[in-house]
């Protein structure tokens, strides 16, 4: 089963996303921040991470770099699932290392597909 | 002792003496010579023989008479920091050399005036040089054991011989170069040698007398008490004499500056302006000193000898008679010091204003134009060591012939009073700049003829015929014409008499003079450059007026004359880089012309300098209007430079500002940008939510549990109440904030308004188990809008509640009446609020420093909206961290 991590500090959409995706046969994970992230990742390496950039305490980018640094890590893929959509902002993201940058607000069915497209490459 | 003893001694001083001014010119730059108290010893040259043993002479005979001639100075010395420093500075501007140069440069160079001012000097000072010979040779004979030999010749006598050493003494060190404006270290250094030799040796004869010859100074004063004139010597004797004080105190006072031996250490001689800084009070101190033993000395001589003709010299006779040779010698050494000092630094100051004011400009000038460089100084030279020689010699021929009936006190006095004609011209001058040349001159003749008549004509007639006629019955035995009392003033002693009419005339005419005549552009620019010297840096070369045409080459021809060639190129060089001219200027300006006659004047004086700087150009007459213009516009010039300079700080003060406007309203662009990113996101969140739970509604294959569809509707109910309250929030900021609210205004009891606030907010701070305390019980009315201050506390009690920990949590509101306004607080034991987010909290779009990376609490409006509705019921609002935790907001409301 496929396994995927959710970052997000707003409940409401957490739940819709946790609800597709289990629906699609994914493994999910929950995060309310950055913190909670890397605690989760301690344990379990899944197939992808699905990051908030704006949130309290550990942001979206701190963990990224986390995530990068460290070795078991590094190489799983990382989205970015965010409402910041300026052209800087995601250059920001990419250039951070993440494997695809997706903004909000977003239809459940793309995201899916663009998931497991990423999965599939 | 005998005499070949005594002289072989005194030469052996004097070769001392030579030696440390040898030493000192050779090390002219060492801070050994170059000092604060090297300058106040040289004052010291003011203790002459007079003090050193005319006091005595006066204390064992008429009491403390002898201490108003100390108490001038001692008065004066603290003024030295204002006056003498401006006389000090205007003298080294100026290359000024004597106070005669002062006097004629001040009325525009008036060579009469200088020359009047050098004979006004020689009048005074060289019957004072006498008496100073006449005090060695007095000494010499009574430290000589032959009392029988008197001297028939001037061959044979003694003092002729000292006379003559202390000319080469003063030729040698005071005529090393032309320029008399430059320092004498050597005869410096020596002066200050020998004030420490004189107080030494005075305070060791003090103290003999004192502790050795009697059993202290209460012996003295109670043996001396049996004496039938003790009263008179021990006090000032009434309000009559009392006059005299004041006038010997004044008289002491103007001397203190016009003396030229004075005027040559504290202004010529002067090395540096901050030395005046420890003269002020080691010079006091020195006369002090000086003064201490005097009366015990003087009554210790009026119980032992008792001899009042030989009261001066009491100091010298009483270790003599007592056995103790070793100290008269020394006592002797003391007053010969004294004399040396007076001697050398006067005739020095004499010759060259002799030679600078009186020989030069009238006659040597024509010949000195014509001659070579190198003649022409040595002839300045000589003209100087020709002037020491004669003014010694001149002294001397006056001690031989006048000096048996005086006293050292009475012709020190005498110098006083003629010296003092120079006063009004220059004190008055310095701070009155309608002081006119004419004038001057008027008021310093009368003057003089007043004390012609008054102190020298009596003195002269009685000197030389033995009869006091005109004293007793006045000129053609006019009772009102008494010398010594002038118009009935018969309760002043005649030198203070002399003083007191003198004065009057002098000032009188120097006054009236000066205001009904004008003296002409070049002297009322000189004035005004004197009397304004605050400005004088700045005024400086520019600030002579002068007009017409001249040739660099002519001026440059004539200083060569007088300085040599490479002196006058380097001079003339550095002028040029100074002011920034090319190197081949053709035409001189006013400013070279000043600068010519400044670097003459040191060599020639300034009235020369002033002649032989005309001689070679053509110089158009300046009207007096032009004049005033031409120092109007410098001045002008000064103060618009200033009012530049205060514009051009101005303009960089608002440049700052400017800038600092910019960087704000980047830095509020910024936070708008930040803002509407927030906003933007805020408004997303929602959105989001609704989108994505829409869809999954939507394709629902009717396989979705209802509870999960029933939490899902819940959900975007949620978002959509969340979005009309983020857009309700930023229209109501707006709106209040752009002031189109209008307020309910109404009278209102507080305790209600927040316990309903309260009741509407126990739900969420039960649901956290946060405490809602709210003890205060008055009620205080106030007009406000109910609606919009509910609004407040809620944002307010809420934000409270949200920051407390769940449980422990605490939020106590409190109001209370202050200094007409109503003072409501709301206090939290929560986590604070970090100190550098404290200044900002309040304004709009600020959440954090860190807001564009972390997720905001809410929509960074509510704090803003608060002091927005505060702030239009004139109030304010306020937050400040608690000691222990948490934070207390508080906001003021006026009662109307």
């Amino acid at each position: 089963m496929k396994k995927i991590v959710i970052v997000d500090d707003e409940p409401n959409i957490v739940m819709t996303l946790e609800y597709t995706f289990k629906k699609h046969d994914f493994e999910v994970f929950i995060a309310r921040d950055g913190s909670e992230a890397l605690e989760i990742l301690e344990r379990v390496i899944p197939d992808v991470i699905m990051l908030d950039i704006m949130m309290p305490k550990v942001d979206g980018y701190q963990t990224l770099k986390a995530i990068k640094d460290n070795n078991q890590l590094k190489h799983t893929k990382v989205v970015f699932l965010t409402a910041k959509n300026k052209a800087s902002d995601i250059e920001k993201g990419l250039k951070l290392g993440a494997d695809k940058y997706l903004t909000k607000p977003f239809s459940v069915k793309k995201i899916v597909s663009e998931i497991n497209e990423l999965i599939a490459s | 002792m005998s005499n070949y003893v005594l002289f072989t001694i005194i030469i052996f001083y004097l070769l001392a003496l030579f030696l440390i001014a040898f030493i000192a010119e050779k090390n002219s730059k060492s801070k050994w010579v170059n000092n604060a108290i090297v300058y106040t010893l040289s004052l010291a040259v003011y203790c002459t023989a007079w003090t050193y043993y005319g006091s005595i002479g006066i204390a064992a005979n008429s009491g403390v008479n002898f201490l108003p001639i100390y108490l001038g100075p001692v008065i004066a010395a603290p003024l030295w920091i204002i006056l003498l420093r401006k006389i000090i500075r205007i003298s080294k501007q100026h290359k000024i050399s004597s106070i005669a140069d002062f006097i004629s440069l001040r009325y525009g160079n008036h060579r009469f005036l200088g020359a009047l001012v050098t004979i006004v000097c020689l009048l005074a000072i060289v019957p004072y040089i006498s008496l100073q010979l006449k005090a060695v040779s007095e000494t010499f004979q009574i430290l000589s054991d032959d009392t029988s030999y008197v001297s028939t010749s001037v061959y044979d006598d003694s003092t002729f011989y000292i006379a003559l050493l202390l000319a080469v003494f003063a030729t040698f060190f005071g005529t090393q170069t032309t320029d008399a404006s430059e320092k004498h270290k050597g005869i410096v250094m020596s002066v200050a040698f020998e004030s420490i030799i004189k107080l030494a040796f005075f305070l060791f004869v003090g103290i003999y007398v004192t502790y050795v010859l009697f059993d202290g100074t209460e012996d003295i004063y109670t043996r001396m008490s049996k004496a039938e004139n003790f009263e008179a010597l021990t006090s000032i004797n009434g309000f009559e004499n009392g006059f005299n004080w004041l006038y010997t105190i004044m008289l002491s006072f103007m001397a203190i500056f016009l003396l030229p031996r004075q005027f040559q250490v504290a202004v010529v001689e002067n090395v540096r302006e901050k030395h005046l800084k420890g003269a002020i009070w080691m010079f006091p101190l020195y006369l002090l000193l000086f003064n201490l033993f005097v009366i015990f000395i003087a009554w210790a001589g009026n119980l032992t000898i008792g001899n009042a003709d030989q009261a001066e010299y009491y100091a010298l006779l009483l270790p003599l008679q007592n056995g103790n040779t070793v100290l008269s010698v020394l006592v002797f050494l003391g007053g010969f010091s004294a004399v040396i000092s007076m001697v050398v630094v006067a005739t020095l100051a004499l010759s060259t204003m002799v030679s600078n004011n009186l020989v030069i400009p009238y006659g040597f000038l024509d010949y000195f134009v014509k001659s070579h460089p190198e003649r022409n100084a040595r002839y300045i030279k000589n003209i100087r060591r020709i002037s020491i020689f004669s003014i010694i010699i001149i002294a001397y021929a006056f001690y031989v012939n006048f000096s048996f009936e005086l006293s050292l006190y009475s012709i020190g006095l005498m110098a006083f009073v003629i010296i003092a004609q120079l006063a009004p011209s220059f004190f008055i001058g310095l701070f009155w700049n309608r002081g006119s040349s004419k004038a001057t001159i008027i008021g310093i003749i009368a003057g003089l003829t007043v004390v012609f008549y008054t102190l020298i004509l009596p003195f002269g007639i009685q000197a030389l015929t033995g009869s006091d006629d005109l004293v007793q019955y006045g000129l053609k035995n006019i009772e009102a014409l008494k010398p010594h009392a002038l118009l009935g003033i018969d309760f002043l002693s005649p030198p203070a008499h002399a003083f007191f009419w003198s004065m009057l005339v002098n000032v009188f005419c120097y006054v009236t003079f000066s205001v009904l005549t004008k003296g002409n552009y070049r002297e009322r620019n000189y004035a005004e450059m004197y009397v304004d010297s605050r400005n004088y840096t700045d005024l400086q070369d520019g600030a002579l007026v002068w007009k017409g045409e001249a040739y660099v080459a002519e001026i440059k021809k004539v200083l060569i004359k007088f300085l040599g060639e490479p002196r006058t190129e380097r001079a003339l060089n550095l002028f040029f880089r100074k002011y920034d001219l090319p190197l081949d200027t053709q035409m001189a300006d006013a400013r070279l012309i000043n600068f010519s006659e400044k670097l003459l004047t040191g060599s020639i004086g300034s009235a020369s300098a002033k002649i032989l700087i005309s001689s070679v150009v053509k110089e158009d007459e300046v009207s007096l209007v032009e004049v005033l213009k031409i120092l109007e516009e410098s001045k002008e010039t000064i103060a618009r430079n200033k009012l530049l300079r205060e514009k051009s700080n101005e303009l960089t003060k608002l440049t700052n500002q400017l800038k600092e406007a910019n960087e704000e309203l980047l830095e509020k662009d910024k936070q708008k940008d930040e803002f509407l990113d927030t906003v933007a996101h805020e408004l997303k969140t929602p959105i989001t939510g609704i989108r994505a739970t829409t869809e999954l509604l939507m394709d629902d294959e009717d396989d979705m549990p209802s509870e999960i569809k029933a939490q899902f509707l819940k959900n975007m109910l949620q978002d959509s109440d969340r979005l009309s309250r983020l857009i309700h929030n930023i229209l109501d900021f707006e709106k209040l904030s752009k002031g189109r609210t209008q307020l309910n205004i109404q009278k209102h009891n507080i305790r209600h308004t927040i316990q309903r606030t309260m009741d509407s907010l126990y739900h969420i701070a039960d649901k956290k188990q946060v405490k809602l305390i709210h003890s205060n019980m008055s009620a205080i009315y106030a007009e406000y809008d109910e609606d919009r201050i509910v609004q407040v506390l809620t944002n307010l009690m809420s934000n409270a509640i949200k920051f407390c920990d769940a449980k422990k949590g605490k939020v106590v509101v409190d109001y209370k009446y202050d200094k007409g306004f109503l003072e409501v607080t709301v206090k939290d034991n929560g986590k604070g609020i970090p100190d550098q987010d404290m200044p900002y909290i309040f304004d709009k779009f600020y959440q954090s420093k860190n807001q564009n990376i972390q997720k905001p609490e809410g929509s960074g409006l509510g704090l803003a909206i608060c002091k927005q509705i505060v702030d239009n019921h004139n109030g304010n609002i306020w937050a400040k961290n608690n000691q222990k935790s948490g934070v207390t907001f508080g906001f003021k409301l006026p009662f109307k």
